[in-house]
């Protein structure tokens, strides 16, 4: 009797349809009890923090995926729009006007990937793949292949803020992280873009049909994940006060596994950006844990893959 | 007879409770072209897929060469000599020409490796003995959809073939790969094989086939020499009699003219000229490949015309996209539903408002839930669409439901006119009665309707005029007075009436 009343209790219904929340919060109190550390404010807020630039490039991600389609170019976006935030602040002194390039930038090259995936119809993952290394190219090019760092540039200190200050003990990242996370939630679930994302993703050709401008959908959404590989890009640089060339490289791979992770199918029309946010947690969480265990990263790299391929095997026999 | 070389006895085939075939009878003979005629539905691809074992029969026999057989997949069917070429192509198109032939029986070595050698000179050989001008290595995707046909048909007889099936050989051929195609064929009977022919073009009866077998609603209800038979005779008996006993047509004086098509044509669809006017059904009938959805998809800026004019309430309109036509009031639902018509993974109320979400906008593209809610609940009562609510996904609901939905859809973005294509298919009895009373009530409000469909009794039970089309042409416009069975039927098979 009392198994029923469980059952049918809200709370436990809830965990029940999100198999990876429930992972998720059984795995932290579980580590939670083996160890002190854990469980305390300042690694929660760490672990936030950790989880921001991922849980960013992710978000993106998982407008691009809905739609059907795959970005590889994140991590070299990232890394494009940090170092000409780096040089504007250097040579400009500029704050202000870093950052806005550093936005237009990352618009302009989502933008780009969508105009060559539907204009060009060349194939998302040839499409990014093409621009992903085209872009690290440029990256080190304009770096000459070394750091740009604007430490000792006086006023840029304020611009540190962004990647390591804090306000009211939480990280700013992680104000950041949940503000895109609500206006993605919002953009999905309650705008006309976000259904027709997802109209694009189930059928296209259907959707074409029903007379949405299919392209125009796509497009927004790999400018939108353009946008916010960029807006990662601006913690990390902001993060070091210096914009590595090679930064960001793989980071492609974590948002793809936080947002599969996440439930969303990659075959598209499927899924949620919470889901996204959830799976990022995971994959931070894991990599925290193991930390604090001392469980070496060989280790921690074998268990992340496992939970990938576990993740997507839950999901798929809801 | 003695020179019967297949017999099937009583074939009976149900799919989930729909007879298909009802006590079918059907005889192929040796060194004969058999013509397997009948509209759409007959049963004509039902019959062929059983016999080519693609298909299993619920009930009756096949005997060939005087012995019962029982074919449970197309390979056992092909061991058995009998060698069915689909309508669609069905050739890998990144293979060689001589890699295609052989696909499946190719010659082994020793070492089990494939002997190269022989087959390229065996499908050299065999291009040679049937006069066919292409070598052995092209690759497929090169060839015309003529000469497909023709590695399709030499693939037949490397299977040793005694029954070479064709569903409509022609459709996509030119006159003279036609005529290669029939010398061929002439080729194979001389030599002692059978062809059934399934065709909708009675002028190639008459040319290369010796019987004729006519299926009508499933069942056998002619057979006879071609010699003995007239175009007139095979179109009466293809004609059934009424399924449909309720006549649903409306007498309303039709308003003014709508929309004017003048001579558009495309790759599709050739020189089509007529208007359509307000407060009308106009049917299109045709029989499957007329080019029926094709000149919709036309009307409604899917597909571009080359040439021709298109007049919306006597403005020339140039149509760019679905997106313009949408805009301009022409609405067109899909008769595939599943790919095309709807979105089956949203829910309900998703595909209901996917076209006309923009009415729904506040500002910035912000969705007005409680406006669209109330939106789509007026259109499950008015519409009778049977849900437990507005958030279930479309791939659940029946295929009458799912109709009703589209049907919404479209009516939501309120339309001057609206296409659809089959709108009955897969949909049950009762559920088509009330698609006739709500088409019926859209033409009632004014709304001009173009209602596409192969079944031919409901084209007369409610339309108001029938333009009848052959092969991506119009080959008649019939008014209310002159739409009977025979007229319609006649001109689907580009006969005068």
């Amino acid at each position: 009797m009392s198994k029923y009343k469980l059952l049918s209790n809200k709370y436990v219904k809830v965990l029940i349809k999100y198999p990876t929340l429930t992972f998720l919060i059984v795995f932290s109190l579980s580590v939670a009890i083996f160890n002190t550390q854990f469980l305390t404010l300042g690694n929660i807020f760490n672990v936030l923090r950790q989880t921001s630039v991922n849980a960013i490039i992710a978000a993106g991600m998982t407008f691009v995926i809905i739609t059907g389609g795959i970005d590889l170019s994140v991590g070299s976006i990232l890394a494009f729009s940090g170092a000409i935030l780096a040089k504007i602040v250097i040579n400009e002194g500029n704050i202000f006007f870093g950052i806005a390039a550093l936005v237009i930038i990352g618009i302009l090259l989502g933008l780009l990937n969508g105009i060559i995936i539907c204009k060009g119809r060349v194939q998302p993952f040839i499409a990014t793949l093409g621009t992903m290394i085209l872009l690290r190219g440029a990256t080190l090019v304009f770096s000459e292949g070394r750091p740009i760092s604007f430490g000792s540039v006086e006023h840029a200190k304020i611009l540190d803020l962004v990647g390591s200050g804090y306000f009211l003990r939480i990280p700013i990242p992680v104000y950041i992280m949940i503000i895109i996370f609500a206006i993605g939630y919002f953009l999905l679930k309650h705008m006309r873009v976000g259904r027709y994302i997802y109209a694009v993703g189930c059928n296209e050709k259907a959707a074409h049909i029903a007379g949405i401008n299919t392209e125009k959908v796509k497009i927004f959404a790999y400018t939108v994940c353009g946008l916010l590989s960029a807006v990662a890009g601006l913690i990390v640089t902001t993060r070091l006060s210096s914009a590595q060339p090679t930064t960001g490289a793989g980071y492609e791979l974590d948002a793809i596994a936080a947002v599969v992770i996440g439930g969303t199918s990659l075959s598209g029309g499927r899924g949620s950006i919470i889901g996204t946010l959830v799976g990022a947690l995971i994959i931070s969480v894991l990599n925290n844990a193991l930390n604090i265990m001392d469980v070496s990263s060989y280790y921690q790299m074998v268990v992340k893959g496992a939970v990938i391929i576990m993740a997507v095997i839950l999901d798929r026999s809801k | 007879m003695d020179n019967i070389l297949l017999k099937m006895k009583g074939i009976n085939k149900n799919f989930s409770s729909v007879k298909v075939l009802d006590n079918v009878d059907f005889n192929v003979y040796k060194s004969e072209v058999m013509a397997l005629l009948g509209e759409n539905g007959a049963g004509k691809s039902t019959l062929m897929k059983i016999l080519s074992g693609i298909y299993s029969k619920d009930d009756g026999e096949i005997i060939y060469d005087n012995e019962t057989i029982d074919l449970k997949s197309p390979f056992q069917a092909y061991k058995k000599g009998i060698y069915i070429i689909m309508q669609e192509l069905n050739l890998i198109s990144e293979f060689t020409v001589a890699e295609a032939i052989f696909l499946g029986i190719e010659p082994l070595k020793v070492l089990r490796t494939i002997d190269w050698n022989s087959v390229n000179k065996r499908a050299a050989e065999l291009l040679n003995s049937l006069k066919l001008s292409f070598s052995e290595q092209e690759f497929v995707r090169n060839l015309s959809v003529g000469n497909q046909k023709m590695v399709e048909l030499a693939r037949a007889i490397v299977f040793n073939a005694n029954i070479i099936i064709m569903d409509e050989p022609t459709d996509a051929l030119t006159n003279v790969e036609k005529d290669i195609l029939f010398n061929v064929i002439r080729d194979l009977k001389g030599s002692g094989k059978s062809v059934v022919y399934i065709t909708h073009r009675l002028d190639e009866v008459f040319e290369i086939c010796d019987r004729v077998t006519v299926l009508r609603d499933g069942k056998t209800v002619y057979e006879e020499k071609t010699s003995k038979v007239t175009k007139g005779i095979l179109i009466n008996r293809m004609v059934g009699i009424s399924k449909l006993k309720e006549n649903y047509w409306e007498n309303i004086e039709r308003g003014d003219e709508v929309l004017k098509i003048n001579k558009i044509e495309n790759i599709y669809i050739r020189d089509i000229t007529f208007s359509l006017f307000e407060k009308e059904i106009l049917g299109i009938f045709g029989l499957v490949g007329s080019g029926r959805t094709a000149l919709a998809k036309t009307i409604y800026g899917y597909y571009k015309c080359n040439s021709g004019e298109i007049f919306l309430r006597k403005r020339c309109v140039k149509l760019k996209d679905c997106l313009q036509a949408k805009e301009l009031g022409i609405i067109y639902i899909s008769e595939d539903r599943k790919n095309e018509g709807l979105i089956v993974e949203l829910a309900v109320k998703e595909n209901i408002t996917l076209s006309s979400l923009r009415k729904y906008c506040k500002f910035c593209g912000v969705i007005d839930r409680k406006k669209e809610d109330r939106t789509v609940k007026s259109y499950i009562s008015k519409l009778n669409i049977k849900v437990n609510s507005i958030d279930d996904k479309v791939v659940y609901l029946s295929g009458g439901n799912q109709q009703k939905v589209s049907i919404a859809k479209g009516l939501d973005c309120d339309p001057l006119i609206l296409i659809l294509d089959e709108p009955t298919r897969g949909v049950d009895v009762g559920a088509r009665r009330e698609m006739y009373n709500i088409i019926n009530d859209l033409k009632r409000k004014g709304i001009t309707i173009i209602f596409i469909s192969s079944d031919i009794d409901e084209i007369l039970s409610i339309c108001d005029r029938v333009m009848v089309m052959y092969k991506g042409t119009m080959t008649g416009m019939l008014d209310r007075e002159k739409m009977n069975k025979n007229n319609l039927m006649s001109l689907a098979f580009n006969v005068k009436i």
